[in-house]
């Protein structure tokens, strides 16, 4: 004991001084904004730069801005006697302009109505833990674009499925005898000719065929005509067939009796809807899609844009992976030209030439044209996107599918295509935000969509002062940022979710 | 009793059912015919359509109208071009236009987006977060917004060319563009480039000989200063020899407007800033996610061998990356020469807006000109993804060396 007692020290030790601070305000800004000579001068240039950059655009938007006016008067510095920022009097005026474009002011409820159901669709369909995401989905993507064509565009219903499958048949078997009898004309004598006249009437018989197969549909479409309201009638033969078809294809009594449910289910959804907007009765009164504008033609294209361009997506990427030779060249062909040309050189194919590609006789609307070459540009993006998420799939996937006894539409739809779209989701989210940045371009070929309400709106001499430009450039920039930046932070937080197992 | 064995099929009929069909075999061919007959039937439908409509419409088809006179001016043309030029000559002038304001922006965006992902990734917090502030602002507004905010709020509200900013007493930036001296070629400019293009060479000859070196005997040969001696004594000497290879015309200012000089038209301006801020904000993403996906025990090995921080950098990082980088990067420099098609809404004659805008309207050609028009687009996006994947090939060999 005393042995070690001789190796306690008597003295005190120096205190050390205190370790250099790494944690809180100061020690954060020596560790990241000063510890070293080139890091000081990078962290006083970049201050400057903010103080460049942020002090006169808040001075702009906020301190020297003019709030309250009625003409250019309010903003001109003469009137004011200051300096003046930010003139919200034109945005003010031009509001209802910058949202609906020309739609008629008392119709604008229609046009509201369709943004709130919207948005009333679409949240729960964000929220991973809403629940019923199957009929969510079903609801926004297919009932919610023709209930929002029909509210926007106006105008009723004259018939339904039988009508137009009907007129469809006849329509083709028409174009099928009409091709087939001028190929067999124009045959001319010898082994040639004989072949070709050979080919001409088996056109031909083809045309019959099905004419022969649209005989009762249209026998049936004759007959719904003289009743008393052909819609309704027309919609209960649809949904009886319809139903029944159901019924048998998924495998009658021994199944249950959920396919025919469903089916009958979402006919009296559908019939709701119709008595509800009146479309039996000719619908709302219609507003031309060259009244539409601003926000709405906005949201209306990269609505349409993005729903369309699932699908065509979906088939693209299938097409382009699949083994069948022809089938995967065309893919391959279509998905590279259209990434390979701008959309703009597609919106203009879409306007000028596409009405020449049609008969004489039929004509398209302006919107709907672009919304064609939308669709498919943004489909070929979208195809390159989905075809990654289906290599990501692991092939043990789709084989054990296959040894289960599953055919190849069935592996598709129920193993593989729900795994590969859950991968790329982040990717697809992006192309949107493209898509919806792109939809500014169909200003060029004269639709006035929110930037094009805004170019318009420039051209007023009522509010031609120094600023209105930045103003509105400001307000319109704000209202793309929301969007888009809203977008991009959606599928930050679904990629982490989705990786979530990964980093735990 | 035991069933009796099958015949394999025919290894024949089996390799042709699987070359016609795929995996989905006879059924696969079946619907390749169903296919090709439906493929066949829309464009039978399609051309037959057009045909009667632009019979009907009184407009000719066909490539003739290329050798008719345009008759009508262009703003900017890197050619000689007058009013009584004809159409194919309108095409190439907008394809030239085209072609600058792509190269202009390639080597601006890639400037500007290299900067911006190492101030991304600099331990600097203020500057980090003014870069990634620059990048999520710039990539959520579309493009043709940036576009128009430049040329209609920016350049246009630029003072005129009596108060225009001067910078240096000879460059002068009004509303009216930008106006630089311009350089004039003097008899002695072909000697004077063939010294420049002798530079280049010599130095890739030294270059080439250096990583030889390094690689047979690693020694390591310092070229810098050869090459640049020969880069700028060169044409130093030639110009020295022969006299100034060009003059410069100095602009002026006379009545309301500048006389002499070059001008950049404020089109083009806004064109260029626009194209090259907007796809330098996705290259320097590009850029920050390839350094990024180094290991960092590359950048820790190259320390232990004893390079220091630059060396590991230039011959151990950067390589690396640029394996990363080098697709996306490719097509950020397609999406700017696809974008550049924009100027059609602020006027610059580029291809778009002189062949598919003017020379459309005028002529009503649309099937011919858009046709033209889009197969260009098409053949630049296929050449410069061409020349991309030899420079990502011989990057591959030399790492793999």
């Amino acid at each position: 004991m005393t042995e070690q007692a001789a190796f306690i020290r008597t003295d005190l030790v120096a205190p050390r001084t205190a370790p250099v601070k790494t944690t809180g305000v100061v020690g954060f800004a020596r560790e990241r904004l000063f510890n070293s000579p080139l890091n000081i001068m990078m962290t006083v240039a970049g201050a400057i730069l903010l103080w460049l950059i942020l002090v006169p655009t808040v001075k702009f938007l906020f301190v020297d801005a003019v709030w309250t006016g009625s003409d250019r008067n309010a903003c001109l510095e003469a009137n004011v006697g200051r300096v003046v920022g930010a003139c919200w009097p034109f945005v003010q005026a031009k509001f209802d302009q910058f949202i609906y474009g020309f739609y008629p002011a008392d119709q604008r409820w229609r046009v509201n109505l369709t943004f709130v159901l919207g948005a009333l669709l679409l949240l729960p369909l964000l929220i991973p833990r809403a629940p019923a995401k199957a009929l969510n989905s079903g609801l926004f993507f297919i009932a919610y674009p023709v209930i929002g064509f029909f509210l926007l565009r106006g105008g009723g219903l004259k018939g339904f499925a039988v009508h137009w499958i009907a007129d469809l048949g006849s329509g083709l078997a028409l174009s099928f005898q009409e091709a087939g009898g001028r190929l067999a004309s124009t045959a001319t004598a010898g082994a040639p000719g004989q072949v070709i006249s050979f080919l001409g009437r088996l056109v031909g018989w083809i045309g019959d065929g099905l004419a022969l197969l649209a005989w009762p549909l249209a026998w049936l479409r004759d007959y719904i005509e003289r009743f008393h309201s052909p819609l309704w009638a027309d919609f209960i033969a649809t949904a009886i067939i319809v139903s029944l078809l159901m019924f048998v294809l998924t495998g009658g009594v021994r199944n249950g009796w959920r396919a025919l449910f469903t089916s009958i289910a979402i006919f009296a959804g559908t019939a709701v809807v119709i008595a509800v907007m009146g479309l039996d009765r000719g619908g709302l009164p219609i507003v031309d899609t060259r009244a539409w504008g601003g926000l709405l033609v906005t949201l209306v294209v990269s609505v349409t844009g993005i729903v369309a361009s699932m699908p065509v997506g979906m088939a693209l990427a299938l097409g382009r992976r699949s083994t069948i030779p022809l089938i995967r060249v065309f893919s391959i062909a279509f998905i590279e030209f259209w990434r390979g040309v701008p959309l703009i050189t597609v919106l203009f194919f879409a306007t000028y030439m596409l009405p020449l590609f049609l008969p004489g006789n039929f004509t398209v609307d302006g919107l709907v044209r672009v919304l064609i070459g939308i669709a498919l540009f943004a489909g070929a993006y979208n195809a390159e996107v989905i075809r990654g998420g289906l290599q990501a799939v692991p092939r043990g996937q789709p084989e054990a599918a296959s040894a289960l006894g599953l055919s190849y539409w069935k592996t598709t739809g129920l193993i593989v295509m729900p795994q590969a779209l859950r991968h790329v989701i982040p990717g697809l989210v992006n192309s949107f935000i493209a898509l919806f940045k792109d939809t500014t371009l169909v200003l060029i070929v004269a639709i006035f969509d929110l930037l094009g309400q805004l170019r318009a709106s420039f051209a007023d001499p009522n509010w031609a002062t120094p600023t209105t430009l930045f103003t509105g450039f400001a307000f319109t920039g704000i209202i793309y940022f929301v969007f888009c930046f809203g977008m991009s932070r959606y599928s930050l937080f679904v990629e982490r979710r989705l990786n979530a197992h990964k980093n735990v | 009793m035991a069933d009796a064995p099958r015949k394999p099929p025919l290894r024949l009929v089996a390799r042709l059912r699987r070359t016609l069909g795929g995996q989905a075999g006879w059924a696969g061919v079946v619907i390749q015919i169903l296919f090709v007959a439906a493929v066949v039937w829309i464009g039978y439908e399609i051309v037959e359509n057009a045909r009667a409509n632009l019979q009907a419409q009184r407009i000719a088809s066909g490539f003739g109208f290329l050798s008719n006179t345009a008759s009508f001016a262009v703003s900017q043309a890197l050619i000689p071009f007058s009013e009584s030029d004809t159409y194919a000559r309108v095409f190439v002038v907008g394809l030239l236009n085209t072609l600058l304001v792509s190269i202009v922006g390639i080597a601006i965006a890639t400037i500007i987006g290299v900067a911006v992902a190492l101030g991304r990734l600099s331990p600097n917090w203020l500057l980090a977060r003014i870069s990634g502030g620059y990048v999520e602002l710039i990539r959520n507004l579309p493009l043709l917004f940036q576009i128009l905010f430049w040329y209609l709020a920016v350049l246009a509200t630029l003072p005129n060319p009596r108060q225009s900013i001067s910078l240096l007493g000879s460059v002068f930036l009004s509303n009216r563009g930008l106006v630089v001296p311009n350089p004039v070629p003097q008899p002695s400019f072909g000697v004077f480039a063939v010294a420049i293009a002798v530079g280049i060479v010599a130095s890739l000859v030294m270059r080439s000989y250096a990583r030889h070196q390094l690689f047979a005997k690693g020694e390591k040969l310092t070229i810098w200063p050869f090459a640049l001696a020969t880069l700028i004594g060169l044409p130093a000497l030639a110009a020295v020899m022969f006299g100034a290879p060009v003059k410069f015309d100095m602009p002026e200012l006379k009545g309301f407007n500048f006389a002499g000089g070059a001008r950049v038209l404020p089109e083009f301006a806004a064109l260029t800033i626009a194209l090259s801020t907007y796809t330098a904000a996705f290259i320097a993403e590009i850029v920050r996610a390839g350094i990024q996906s180094v290991p960092k025990g590359q950048m820790e090995a190259g320390a232990s061998l004893g390079l220091t921080r630059g060396q590991t950098l230039r011959q151990v990082v950067i390589p690396q990356a640029m394996r990363v980088i080098l697709p996306p990067l490719t097509n950020q420099y397609l999406n700017l020469t696809k974008n550049s098609s924009l100027a059609v809404a602020i006027g610059y004659p580029d291809l778009f807006s002189v062949f598919a805008g003017t020379a459309l309207s005028q002529t009503g050609q649309a099937v011919e000109i858009i046709a033209l028009t889009m197969g260009v687009y098409l053949l630049l996006s296929l050449v410069t993804s061409a020349i991309m994947s030899f420079y990502g090939w011989r990057l591959n060999r030399s790492l793999a060396a």
